[in-house]
């Protein structure tokens, strides 16, 4: 009997390299140094991010079953991940069964041009938009503009964010890093009909985006959507946002498409309950969204005529393909992590140079669009832009081990890498401390180190690599004696005895 | 007990008066404390900066002499160390050991403690007889606080210090920006991180600032230190070490 030839694996598809916003121009530290310089920006985090946290502390502590609802998110997830292929193809049945036309798209070239086949179908120029992470994450604005197509962003702060020409930079608050200064000056510069007499004062500010987003929901007749949820039993799809913008998108154009990364799947509609709690409590503090929209393909009389679903894998499948680093492919994008992140809460979002910033974002995004897809990699200073503090995962509402996933991405950096100096250095020290007899050497020379403190015992300034310790912090010269010299010391044996001496007079 | 002290890489080299103390304090409360010389580094910075193959090697080291069955407990002056052969030394056995591997660091890591959990969970101790007559304020460290989870051990212990002024540090589990590597690969914002954690530091107006950690401590005291704020730093250890007669030594003082 012959065997067939089955061909060779072939890996599974990333995110391109350059398509859409996985990849910033600049490494983290690059960017965060002109971040860091921002004092506006500075000043503008720590404020906004200190208020979420503080709300979300508060309406998680009033649950008694929180940490329950958090293992129930984590498990269905896992659940979700485990069982991906079975419950998508469900999921396309009944979509499909209830009047949507579903579309598979492996990456975000592919997903662009379905969108704007679609749109350019309509004989439409103009698209509304829901704000939607996976659309910014493929580009499709800019796919759409090339197209001669205007999509409008109708989130209140997505829209801040286009109209400034500017990039978003958190999750849940695209214009976190704005102020009501700054938006009043890019409204009265970029909004048409605006009134010139704008001040900033947060109701008028909100005022004058309400004139003007009413006029394109009542004139345009194709909407582009994301999903929060969709629920495979079902063909449900779901939506949940706090300004109501998203749900005249979703009810009154002609045609909807909706662009869902895979791995937004729940299975049954009452794994929703555990969902709709964990994520407006984690992301903006509030113990229930205000908007929840739910749609179940077409309805004659109802809603849009035309529903079409793009299924986005873009790196998504690459990254299930990872035993431990799938586990961020459990994130609902609440962005909690963000939050209480002290790396975050000073760079501010854009020095992640990704549509996913903060912690999350460190992990999924070299994993989404990999982190050697050219030299020097940009991607690839992303797990190293946390001081594994663990805050993220305290906060994570699906219990996603960021600080795990941190240091195994390290580890497939390292592994990737060519040989650099500072491996030679890991290389040296594993080897120096790889026995008593090395490490007591080793011990020997660094005490050489104390020619280099001053009177005071203080290093002010050391060599390369080391000066960016020294740039900002003195070091102790090393002591005299190092700890096991002491302890085999008369005066090591000296502090001992008398220490026992004592513990023998407590007892007596 | 028969008690084992893990010096860790840092504090036998650069920190020893952290690790003196520690001895001192668990033989004052009636522990036999051991030093197996062969004892080195947790690979914690191998880890961290994705090195585990180099990790591996020291990984063997601390459990070849730390699994030993004479050894009733390990106890390091060292949240993050502990937290680091808690957690990191399975990650890179079961990558790279073998059963036997995998075993040893299953035994060492299950009775390696932090000094403050030793003495409160297994000793049952929180007045250990301590003096301290300054004004101090207490950084957590995120790997006490957030890997180990030692809650308000360390506090519980400082508070039953005499004539010790205890005061309350804002902001208290916001990481000081150390981070091992962090600190040099990210040095910018590192230093940022730390701005905030030295300007909560010095508005308490305590004298010293403790903590559980020399590595943050190393940090913190760098910072405090460059900038001449005239607030120093102290290990937990230290504080619980001190009494009538004040421990730090002549040497040190002097250093």
């Amino acid at each position: 009997m012959s065997s067939a030839f089955l061909g060779f694996p072939t890996p599974p598809p990333r995110a391109p390299y350059a398509t859409g916003h996985l990849r910033g121009d600049q490494s983290f530290p690059e960017a965060a140094h002109t971040a860091l310089d921002d004092t506006q920006q500075r000043r503008n985090l720590g404020k906004a991010t200190a208020t979420i946290r503080g709300k979300r502390d508060q309406v998680a502590d009033e649950l008694p079953d929180w940490e329950e609802l958090r293992s129930a998110g984590s498990a269905l997830k896992a659940d979700v991940l485990a069982r991906l292929p079975e419950l998508l193809e469900r999921f396309e049945r009944e979509v499909t069964e209830r009047g949507g036309v579903v579309h598979w798209a492996r990456d975000a070239d592919e997903a662009n041009e379905i969108v704007t086949r679609l749109v350019a179908d309509k004989d439409s120029d103009e698209v509304l938009k829901v704000k939607s992470m996976a659309t910014q994450e493929i580009g499709l604005n800019e796919h759409l503009g090339s197209a001669g197509i205007s999509p409008v962003e109708t989130d209140l702060a997505e829209l801040i964010v286009q109209l400034g020409a500017d990039r978003p930079s958190h999750i849940l608050v695209p214009a976190i890093h704005r102020n009501r200064a700054e938006i009043r000056d890019i409204f009265l510069r970029e909004m048409p009909g605006v009134d010139p007499n704008l001040d900033d004062d947060p109701v008028r500010l909100a005022e004058e985006a309400r004139k003007y987003l009413r006029s394109k929901f009542m004139s345009t007749r194709v909407a582009i959507s994301g999903a929060n949820f969709g629920v495979a039993d079902t063909g449900t799809l779901s939506v949940v946002e706090s300004e109501g913008n998203g749900r005249m998108c979703l009810t009154m154009p002609e045609t909807l498409i909706t662009v869902m990364g895979i791995e937004k799947l729940v299975p049954s509609f009452t794994d929703l309950e555990v969902f709709l709690q964990l994520l407006p409590r984690s992301s903006t503090g509030e113990r229930m969204n205000p908007y929840t929209s739910m749609w179940t393909g077409v309805t004659e009389g109802d809603g849009p005529e035309e529903f079409h679903l793009v299924l986005l894998d873009n790196g998504r499948s690459a990254t299930l393909a990872d035993g431990v680093g799938r586990e961020a492919l459990q994130c609902i994008r609440c962005s909690a992590c963000l939050n209480v992140c002290p790396v975050y809460e000073r760079t501010g979002g854009k020095a992640y140079g990704s549509t996913y910033p903060g912690p999350i974002g460190a992990v999924l995004t070299p994993q989404l669009a990999g982190m050697h897809e050219s030299r020097d990699d940009p991607n690839a200073s992303l797990p190293y832009a946390s001081s594994l503090c663990g805050a993220c995962y305290d906060v994570c509402p699906v219990k996603i081990d960021i600080p795990s996933l941190l240091v195994e991405l390290r580890h497939q950096h390292v592994e990737q890498s060519r040989y650099t100096a500072e491996a030679a250095m890991m290389r040296a020290s594993s080897l120096a401390m790889s026995s008593a007899k090395r490490f007591t050497k080793a011990q020997r020379a660094s005490r050489l180190g104390r020619v280099l403190g001053g009177a005071d015992g203080r290093i002010s300034a050391l060599p390369p690599p080391l000066n960016a310790w020294t740039s900002a912090r003195d070091l102790p010269a090393p002591p005299k004696r190092t700890f096991r010299e002491w302890w085999d010391s008369e005066d090591g044996r000296e502090a001992v005895r008398a220490a026992r001496r004592e513990a023998e007079r407590g007892e007596s | 007990m028969r008690v084992a002290l893990f010096a860790t890489c840092l504090g036998d080299t650069l920190f020893p008066e952290a690790v003196k103390a520690t001895a001192v304090l668990l033989t004052r409360l009636g522990q036999e404390v051991v030093f197996p010389p062969g004892q080195t580094c947790c690979g914690q910075m191998h880890v961290n900066t994705g090195y585990q193959a180099d990790a591996l090697p020291l990984v063997r080291n601390y459990t070849a002499d730390f699994a030993d069955e004479s050894i009733d407990a390990v106890v390091a002056p060292s949240g993050s160390c502990v937290g680091s052969i808690r957690h990191q030394h399975e990650i890179v056995a079961e990558r790279y050991g073998d059963r036997s591997l995998r075993e040893r660091v299953e035994r060492a890591g299950a009775k390696t403690y932090e000094l403050s959990e030793f003495l409160v969970d297994v000793l049952g101790v929180t007045d250990v007889g301590a003096r301290f007559p300054h004004r101090v304020t207490y950084h957590p460290t995120c790997h006490s606080l957030r890997m180990l989870r030692v809650g308000d051990k360390p506090l519980r212990l400082l508070e039953q210090v005499r004539e010790i002024d205890l005061v309350e540090l804002p902001r208290a589990e916001e990481c000081c920006g150390f981070g091992g590597t962090f600190a040099l690969k990210n040095s910018e914002t590192s230093t940022a991180m730390l701005s905030d954690k030295m300007r909560a530091v010095t508005t308490t107006g305590a004298e010293f600032c403790s903590a559980g950690d020399s590595s943050c401590l190393m940090h913190i005291g760098g910072g405090l230190s460059r900038l001449r704020t005239g607030t120093g730093t102290v290990h937990l250890a230290e504080i619980l070490a001190s009494t009538e007669q004040r421990f730090r030594s002549e040497e040190e003082v002097s250093a």
